[in-house]
């Protein structure tokens, strides 16, 4: 497989893509084809678009120019589009975001009851089920206050596994967490990454990327400079930029 | 850890007597204020309460030297402070109203009341229209129909800040939402609304209401002269509501709209399920603020003819069959009581939702 060549079967096609906030250019002739079942890890320095870049894969931001498909539509102004592309797109926020006035439960249940319109007995099954597996099965009547931060992203993890979605974005979803959580999220998305789940995450977590990314996108300015295989990215990384980046990061 | 565990716990429950004299400043301050107490204390329970006259026919007692308090004219004017000029033979249909209100208001309010959400459906779609009925009245339903100048007191600063309650929290919902749009039309026409309200004195948009209201109405429609305050107070705290609205949902993070939008809630379902109910809580002391205002403006629907609570405890005050040295003190003291009462509830009532949500 030479570095970006197009999976057959594409989860996310993003083609020319360019943004500005204003007069200022984030992001600049994005091309990048994610295949189902495919893992991509983002990085890149603090600042340089790879929030920007994932939230446009849900429609959270929208860009002026360029092609972005997603299972197989087409992101534009469109509401419709728009959501449905958020059906099948469940999201990972740095700072969790969970709804302080709901339990975890019913975090987990509010979408599931009113965009999926499911039964509030089913959303709960359906909940559980999920908490569960995030291993938070005895805390479903806490609020988000009540737990620790990884507890909380777990939540948010489930949260976002209850709607089925069949592309996950993470955005550096251990990055606000003590030292001593990271490994029990990252765990959670390793174990969602064996599943088949197709993922897109921005994160610095480097073992992660090596052990569960099929292709590591590097980010600088607005663009990307290098897409490559994990071991090739980390051991022959090919610009100089990339270079410089990591050799801060594996400090 | 440990610096936590050693703290003292219960700070709060050192003995309260000890605590107004733990310092010089302290010692100070109770004793000045014990001074206040003695020195105030004693008149105000003669004239209030020892001194007061409880029962009599007419105004001579009252007139008699050293007598307090006049509280047999409260007692003897109470009807007409209640219901103002409603007909006598038919003030039962105003009793069922305010006993139904109370009923169902009780019901919304206490939280673990049961099928709260059904009391809240029938106090918000069905009472309204119900009050409504009964006390307009329906020749249809065999109801004489009393026309909404004839309502007075407790009946008419109730319905006006009622009706002002349940128009400008939704109205001003509405106005905050408006005016964080991406629409520009909609944008401008809430602030446009918000500011001109803002700008303008209540009794201004009472007077603007009750002369402009009638040029919108269909001609068919009898001019009445509760409509056009009713709205115009219902507007104007709309304004008001609306900012504070605004000010919750301005501190809530932004990261709560975004969650909700990845997870495919769509605006309004975002609103009502997500955004609402955390800047609602948040701003309780300052809806509170708002409501407790308006019910007290309501006071100034009096200049454009309405005969409310304080204008009728106003100009019973004149009647020359109780006229006397103390009606006046006994009257303006019996009306501060009644709003502080309710104004206190509600103050009290919001002090224990903030306490439900943000133990
Ligand atoms: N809403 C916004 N308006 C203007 N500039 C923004 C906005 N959001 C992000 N930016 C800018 O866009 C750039 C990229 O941001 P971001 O995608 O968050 O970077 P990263 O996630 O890689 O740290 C930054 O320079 C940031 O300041
Ligand atoms: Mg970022």
């Amino acid at each position: 497989m030479s570095e970006n060549s197009p999976p057959q079967d594409a989860a996310v096609e993003i083609d020319g893509l360019d943004k500005w906030y204003g007069d200022f250019h984030v992001l600049r002739d994005i091309n990048l084809v994610v295949g189902k079942g495919e893992r991509i890890v983002v990085c890149g320095p603090s600042g340089s678009g790879k929030s920007t870049l994932i939230r446009c894969i849900n429609g959270l931001e929208e860009h002026q120019h360029g092609r972005l498909v997603v299972n197989g539509i087409e992101l534009r102004r469109d509401p419709a589009a728009i959501d449905k592309v958020r059906r099948n797109v469940g999201m990972v926020f740095q700072h969790f975001n969970l709804f302080s006035h709901l339990t975890v439960l019913e975090n987990c249940t509010l979408a599931p009851m009113h965009v999926r319109k499911l039964p509030k007995a089913e959303a709960e099954d359906l909940a559980r089920r999920y908490l569960a597996r995030v291993r938070l099965a005895e805390q479903v009547n806490k609020y988000p206050a009540q737990l620790s931060g990884g507890e909380q992203q777990r939540v948010a993890i489930a949260r976002a596994l209850c709607m089925s979605p069949s592309i996950m974005l993470f955005d550096e979803p251990t990055s606000a967490l003590d030292p001593e959580m990271v490994t029990e999220v990252l765990d959670t998305i390793v174990g969602l990454a064996e599943d088949g789940m197709t993922m897109v995450c921005v994160t610095h977590e480097m073992g992660f990327a090596r052990q569960v990314a099929d292709r590591v996108v590097f980010m600088d300015d607005g663009e990307i400079v290098e897409i490559d295989r994990p071991e090739a990215f980390f051991t022959a990384p090919r610009h100089e930029r990339t270079k410089l980046f990591l050799s801060r990061i594996l400090r | 850890m440990s610096a936590l565990a050693e703290r003292p716990r219960f700070a709060a429950r050192i003995d309260p007597l000890r605590r107004l004299f733990a310092s010089p400043a302290s010692v100070l301050l109770t004793i000045g204020c014990l001074a206040l107490l003695v020195w105030v204390l004693p008149d105000l329970l003669r004239f209030f309460v020892f001194d007061a006259v409880w029962t009599a026919n007419d105004g001579l007692a009252c007139r008699a030297p050293g007598a307090g308090a006049c509280w047999a004219f409260v007692a003897h004017k109470l009807p007409y402070f209640t219901y103002g000029a409603y007909p006598l033979a038919q003030r039962w249909r105003v009793d069922i109203v305010f006993g139904i209100g109370a009923a169902l208001l009780g019901w919304v309010l206490i939280p673990r009341a049961p099928a709260r959400k059904f009391g809240g459906g029938l106090l918000l779609l069905v009472y309204p229209i119900f009050a409504f009925v009964l006390l307009e009245g329906a020749p249809a339903l065999g109801l004489v129909r009393v026309s909404s100048d004839l309502w007075g007191g407790i009946l008419a600063t109730f319905v006006v800040a009622a009706f002002g309650i349940f128009v400008s929290l939704p109205f001003g919902i509405l106005l905050a939402l408006g005016r964080r749009s991406n629409l520009p039309v909609l944008r401008l026409a809430s602030i446009a609304f918000i500011e001109f309200m803002r700008g303008v004195p209540m009794i201004a948009v009472l007077f603007m209401a009750a002369t402009m209201l009638p040029l919108f109405l269909p001609g068919w429609l009898t001019p009445d002269r509760l409509l056009p305050p009713l709205v115009g107070v219902a507007l104007f705290a709309s304004a008001y509501m609306a900012e504070v609205v605004r000010g919750g949902l301005q501190a809530l993070p932004k990261g709560q709209s975004e969650a909700a939008q990845a997870l495919g809630l769509r605006f309004w379902a975002r609103q009502r399920l997500v955004i609402l109910p955390q800047a609602l809580r948040l701003v309780i002391p300052a809806i509170a603020n708002t409501v407790i205002g308006l019910f007290k403006d309501t006071t100034l629907v009096a200049t454009v003819g309405i005969f409310d609570f304080l204008r009728s405890v106003d100009s019973a005050r004149l009647d020359p069959h109780w006229a006397g040295p103390t009606i006046t003190t006994t009257a303006y003291s019996f009306a501060a009581i009644f709003y502080f009462v309710c104004c206190f509830g509600m103050s009290r009532y919001s002090y224990y939702l903030e306490s439900r949500w943000h133990p």
